[in-house]
């Protein structure tokens, strides 16, 4: 998208046309010119609209379907260092099955690794059968546990673009379904959004078939003004997804940073027709913070995103959480930690 | 962009809207199933009496007369009707336990009774919080996250005061007036309770207080907690009944300072009949707040804002952001974002954790909601709600905006006190101004910009006692609200509150 159209999609914001030409679509100026034109975000009121969707009473089969699609929408993730490809097995054996004690828990919607892991995480996940008898959700690749790739000198995306955009290859040659790619922060608070944007694009472009996440960082964006900027930034370069953090930075995801995230891409849908999907990650441990999130779509994205192909939640103890609430739930009772399997 | 995209590299195209909600995954709704907060843990009795001299009994005459929940039409109770002689019973309570103990009380010792206060209405929170929405009809997130812990924290806050009158700058030893007659309004019958009591009692006067009809049980329960506290008799006197009750009560020779909260109407019968008497006197009356959106303004947190200002209790609050004053240039993105934002509002069950509109607290009240609505209409205003449908008992109004409205029409200048917004445009800093200051109330305004230096120009030019920038309906027992004009006079909360409680 040109500045010419990101201009007007842009709600209350009217640009003269022809403000500059896909050209110069990338020039700091007009890109300055578009993202500093946004409405501005309060803090304070944003947290409050936060902190008083946190009040949401989820109960009964509300919580039920919750936990649930929580589960769906889970990006299973491991990135340590100390990862083997033992732990991946592992991990993935956990995605299609999270209980193995109940064939209706569902599979999660994707496990996330480094790329050099993503070979064997697809040779296990591959021709799998999904749990729960629900396809993944409208991913790409349909019914099956997608495997994510973090990318671009993760986490601190302090490289050339030529190595990022090897390691996108790498990714995406292994065969990666999706890609998440860090932003460069530096070059964002230093107002290069030229330099961003055209990174972004250049990832798109590698990235082929696979669906690409871009992770923001809020932590380090500071302010609710940034991160509704580099949201829309994200999407006019071509996100499929924004996602808050890396796991790698506190604070990383939330709730405020949700609903600023949450309202850019509702805003951007209905200026442009295209929903662009929303990941949080990070810090995400509970089923009660995973369900205040779904809370936080359903009443700002809207009930529409309330899919694994436009929701995700990047965690990996949450997963068992979940399953002990899912557990509680149906037989009125909570399972000792030792009847859920750590992978 | 999807376009561009396709006639790249063979990358694929990010699913369109309408494969995403073919996908099994989407379109399920997903409501939140019935939360109710459970009514077991009040109790509610069959009868209440009047509370005087630190005992409940029967008014004299043996009158009584019903509270009903809004929210159902259900009977909660009978309360005590207190007449002529209740009124000498309780006023001539109030001048004994003034003279022989809270008066001379040194404060350091009131203060204990008050902190006892507060930690009791906080110990028995959840109490309180379901019998005021039961009584009032408001949701319980608002009685549970709004009315029981301002009003805990006003009496803590006073408390404070209490031995530290000397130093709050209204000069040296000040002293209390006497017996004060507390006359308040339905909307917030606790907190507006709390508002009257702790601030007089800090100073070292006596109350007897005078309940809404319709909300009379949270004001009685809260007498039960000055006697569980062990507050001397006397001090505090709870009085229900209705108007009658309330004029007999503020033009009693006994009373030395009136406080009234309620109409304007009301509270101009009030300053006549107090009027020559010596008696001192504050009014916290209507409004017709003007909460002001400028085309910079943060539009996402502004909406919540607008939304708060005039959907919060029901619009049933005195300082409601009644009139959305809209800059032009950016009024179409406000009002279609405001539609959007209030086709979320759960309007239901009081008791529902969930529910963000209840009841409207009588059949008086919707009757004048609804006539004022009506002359919106006649006077061509667009009205909007939210589709919906509204529960079959009780007293609803749905949210509601007018749009097209112009300062001459009805809905712009009256006190509506209900859930229906009116928006008007502006062009200048000026106009905004103008407009504002067009009204005979002068209450409260909202200024939504993020330019500071206008916040602080607006604020200067508003006649309005409270202005928020950037937020609405924010409470603090340490922040004086209150009005002038039509308004009234007079401050509660913070030091000017204590001002109008003490003789300085």
């Amino acid at each position: 998208m040109g500045i010419e159209q990101a201009s007007q999609v842009i709600p209350g914001r009217t640009w003269p046309s022809g403000l500059a030409t896909s050209g110069v679509a990338a020039s700091d100026a007009a890109l300055r010119q578009v993202l500093h034109g946004l409405p501005g975000v309060d803090q304070v009121g944003a947290e409050a609209r936060a902190a008083s969707l946190a009040t949401r009473s989820v109960k009964r089969d509300a919580k039920l379907w919750a936990l649930d699609m929580s589960i769906r929408m889970i990006d299973l993730t491991t990135l340590e260092g100390a990862d083997t490809p033992g732990k991946i097995r592992a991990m993935c054996a956990k995605a299609l099955r999270p209980d193995p004690a109940d064939p209706a828990v569902p599979s999660v919607a994707a496990v996330c690794v480094y790329p050099d892991l993503v070979a064997v995480a697809q040779a296990q996940l591959a021709g799998a059968q999904l749990a729960g008898g629900k396809p993944g959700g409208g991913k790409p690749g349909g019914g099956r546990v997608a495997v994510a790739s973090v990318a671009t000198a993760f986490p601190s995306g302090r490289a050339s673009l030529a190595v990022k955009l090897a390691d996108v290859d790498d990714a995406v040659s292994s065969g990666a379904d999706e890609v998440d790619m860090v932003i460069d922060r530096g070059a964002f608070l230093a107002g290069r959004y030229g330099q961003v944007y055209e990174e972004i694009r250049a990832v798109r472009e590698a990235c082929g078939a696979a669906h690409l996440k871009v992770i923001l960082e809020t932590g380090e964006l500071a302010t609710l003004d940034n991160v509704a900027r580099a949201s829309w930034l994200a999407m006019l370069a071509g996100a499929d997804f924004i996602k808050t953090s890396t796991g790698k930075v506190s604070p990383a995801a939330t709730p405020p940073v949700a609903l600023v995230m949450l309202a850019a891409v509702r805003d951007y849908a209905r200026a442009t027709g295209r929903q662009v999907g929303v990941k949080v990650a990070g810090g995400i441990r509970t089923a009660k913070d995973a369900i205040r999130y779904l809370v936080l779509v359903r009443e700002t994205a809207g009930p529409e995103w309330l899919t694994p192909a436009l929701f995700r939640i990047g965690a990996s103890s949450l997963l068992n959480d979940l399953l002990m609430q899912r557990s509680k739930q149906l037989t009125g009772h909570y399972g000792g930690p030792d009847y859920f399997t750590l992978d | 962009m999807a376009g561009k995209r396709r006639q790249g590299s063979g990358i694929a195209a990010p699913p369109a809207p309408s494969q995403v909600v073919a996908s099994p995954a989407a379109g399920v709704a997903w409501d939140y199933a019935p939360a109710p907060e459970s009514r077991e843990i009040v109790t509610i009795a069959g009868e209440y009496g009047l509370f005087i001299d630190g005992e409940f009994g029967p008014a004299a005459d043996g009158q009584q007369f019903p509270t009903v929940n809004p929210a159902t039409e259900e009977t909660l109770a009978l309360v005590a009707l207190a007449g002529l002689a209740d009124v000498h019973r309780a006023v001539a309570a109030a001048r004994a336990a003034y003279q022989n103990v809270w008066g001379p009380m040194p404060g350091a010792e009131r203060a204990k009774y008050l902190y006892r206060i507060a930690r009791v209405l906080q110990e028995r929170a959840r109490e309180f919080a379901v019998l005021e929405s039961l009584d009032n009809g408001k949701p319980i997130k608002e009685s549970r996250d709004v009315d029981v812990p301002l009003a805990a924290a006003h009496f803590f806050y006073h408390a404070g005061w209490a031995d530290k009158l000397d130093y709050a700058g209204l000069g040296p030893a000040p002293r209390p007036l006497g017996v004060a007659g507390q006359v308040i309004p339905w909307n917030f019958p606790l907190l507006m309770a709390a508002w009257k009591l702790a601030p007089a009692l800090a100073a070292g006067n006596t109350c007897v207080l005078k309940p809404a009809e319709t909300t009379p049980l949270t004001a009685l329960l809260l007498a039960e907690v000055c006697q569980q506290a062990g507050l001397p008799p006397g001090v505090v006197n709870v009085l229900t009944g209705a108007g009658d009750t309330g004029a007999a009560l503020v033009s009693h020779p006994g009373v030395d300072k009136v406080a009234f909260t309620g109409s304007t109407e009301v509270g101009k019968q009030i300053s006549r009949s107090v009027a020559g008497t010596g008696k001192r006197l504050t009014l916290e009356l209507g409004g017709k707040a003007a909460n002001v959106v400028f085309d910079d303004a943060p539009v996402e947190q502004a909406v919540e804002g607008i939304v708060n200002g005039i959907f919060f209790n029901q619009g049933h609050v005195c300082c409601a952001g009644s009139r959305l004053l809209v800059q032009e240039s950016v009024a179409d993105v406000v009002v279609d974002r405001l539609k959007d934002r209030l086709a979320t509002l759960r309007l239901g069950d009081p008791l529902d954790k969930n529910t963000d509109i209840g009841a409207i607290n009588s059949r008086e009240q919707l009757d004048k909601i609804t006539e004022l609505s009506a002359a919106g209409d006649a006077e061509g205003a667009q009205r909007w709600s939210p589709p919906g449908r509204l529960p079959e008992k009780g007293y609803w109004f749905p949210p509601t905006v007018f749009t097209g409205v112009s300062q001459s029409y009805r809905i712009a200048r009256e006190e509506i006190f209900g859930p229906v917004l009116s928006v008007l445009t502006f062009r200048t800093p000026q106009e905004a101004v103008t407009k504002a200051n067009n009204t005979p109330y002068g209450l409260s305004a909202g200024v939504w910009t993020e330019k500071g230096s206008r916040i602080l120009w607006m604020a200067q030019r508003l006649r309005a006692g409270v202005v928020w920038a950037n937020t609405y309906n924010r409470f603090d027992p340490a922040s004086p609200f209150g009005g002038y004009r039509e308004s009234g006079f007079g401050r509660e909360g913070g030091r000017h509150g204590l001002a109008a409680y003490l003789d300085a």
